[in-house]
């Protein structure tokens, strides 16, 4: 269950959506009277996207012990399925259902 | 709601491709709440007022850990900040029209993905047709989120291990991001910079480190990435 208490949680999720908000509103407000984009803003904002989806990448894995059993095998294949499918199948629901299900058999039966 | 109007006929059409996609994606978020113990309030609420795919994910991992306001808002910031974008390529599209904040609201990677690249013709009326592509797109979410968080415990099977699904979400999402770069740079500082930081400082407290690091490091190289061909 959650350590946080109910109000916390409310916080928690306004906070995610206000944040939301701020990137999806701040470009009209900022530059929706045909002021120039800083080329920096528009740099990062090519550069920042998949920067961000490595760190979400390892941010998934963050509790994952390589030094203890079962040092993150069932994570590595779970993961090499999810690579190999998409690449050959290109499908994204696909490939996350064929990563999840081998990786479900692997906690639950192998290891 | 005029059932007859051609906009809404052709923003159904148009998001057809989207609702697979949100159905199913938005089932396993409902299910995936529902086995961290959450009712189906949680994920229909969240559909609603976040309405963001991968950030609505996180937001489970967020709610079951230490209350952390400051890194909540932060991480959230950055996983939404492409949004930033979508917005700058509308501006144009979406100048002038009618229920511009529920549109500017629902911006979401799908709805801009489809309307972005939208090109309508000339006797349809924009105002409508983006309004009624936001709502379905944003309905599909929330219908599947429902779904899963309504009928998650009903489950037949073992779900020990379900909980990999956002993992396989972002693997995905940033090998598409991967293939689609010219120069594989950021996502190298991406990768290294959160590796170092969890390293470093554990898997409570790397994030906010991992951002100033990616962030310090994609300006300080950015004309090595610019010069690389850029982007897509």
């Amino acid at each position: 269950m959650s350590p946080q208490t109910l109000p916390q949680q409310v916080i928690t999720i306004l906070l995610c959506a206000i944040a939301t908000m701020c990137t999806r509103f701040l470009p009209f407000l900022l530059f929706g009277g045909k002021k120039e984009v800083p080329p920096i803003i528009l740099y990062l904002g090519k550069a920042l996207p998949s920067a961000v989806f490595a760190m979400l990448v390892v941010y998934c894995l963050k509790s994952v012990s390589v030094t203890s059993f079962p040092f993150g095998i069932p994570e590595l294949i779970g993961i090499t399925v999810t690579v190999v499918m998409h690449l050959w199948k290109k499908n994204t629901l696909l490939s996350m259902f064929a990563g999840t299900l081998v990786y479900m058999l692997l906690v639950q039966l192998v290891f | 709601m005029d059932f007859k109007s051609p906009e809404l006929k052709t923003a159904f059409h148009d998001s057809i491709p989207v609702m697979t996609g949100y159905v199913f994606l938005g089932m396993a978020y409902g299910v995936y709440m529902n086995v961290n113990g959450f009712s189906w309030v949680y994920p229909v609420s969240m559909a609603m007022i976040i309405f963001g795919g991968s950030l609505e994910f996180v937001a489970v991992t967020m709610l079951m850990s230490r209350f952390a306001p400051l890194q909540t808002f932060l991480m959230a910031f950055m996983i939404q900040a492409r949004h930033l974008f979508y917005g700058l390529a509308m501006l144009e599209k979406y100048k002038g029209l009618r229920r511009r904040p529920y549109l500017i609201f629902a911006l979401s990677d799908e709805t801009f993905a489809v309307g972005g690249s939208k090109t309508l013709p000339e006797h349809l009326d924009p105002s409508s047709y983006y309004f009624y592509l936001s709502a379905m797109d944003q309905f599909y979410w929330i219908f599947g989120a429902f779904c899963g968080g309504m009928f998650g415990s009903f489950i037949p099977f073992n779900t020990e291990g379900l909980d990999f699904v956002m993992t396989t979400m972002f693997v995905v999402i940033f090998l598409d991001a991967v293939l689609k770069e010219k120069t594989h740079l950021p996502s190298l500082i991406g990768l290294l910079a959160s590796l170092g930081c969890l390293m470093v400082f554990g898997a409570d407290n790397f994030i906010i480190p991992s951002m100033c690091v990616i962030l310090v490091f994609l300006i300080l190289l950015r004309s090595k990435i610019s010069a690389s061909g850029g982007f897509q």
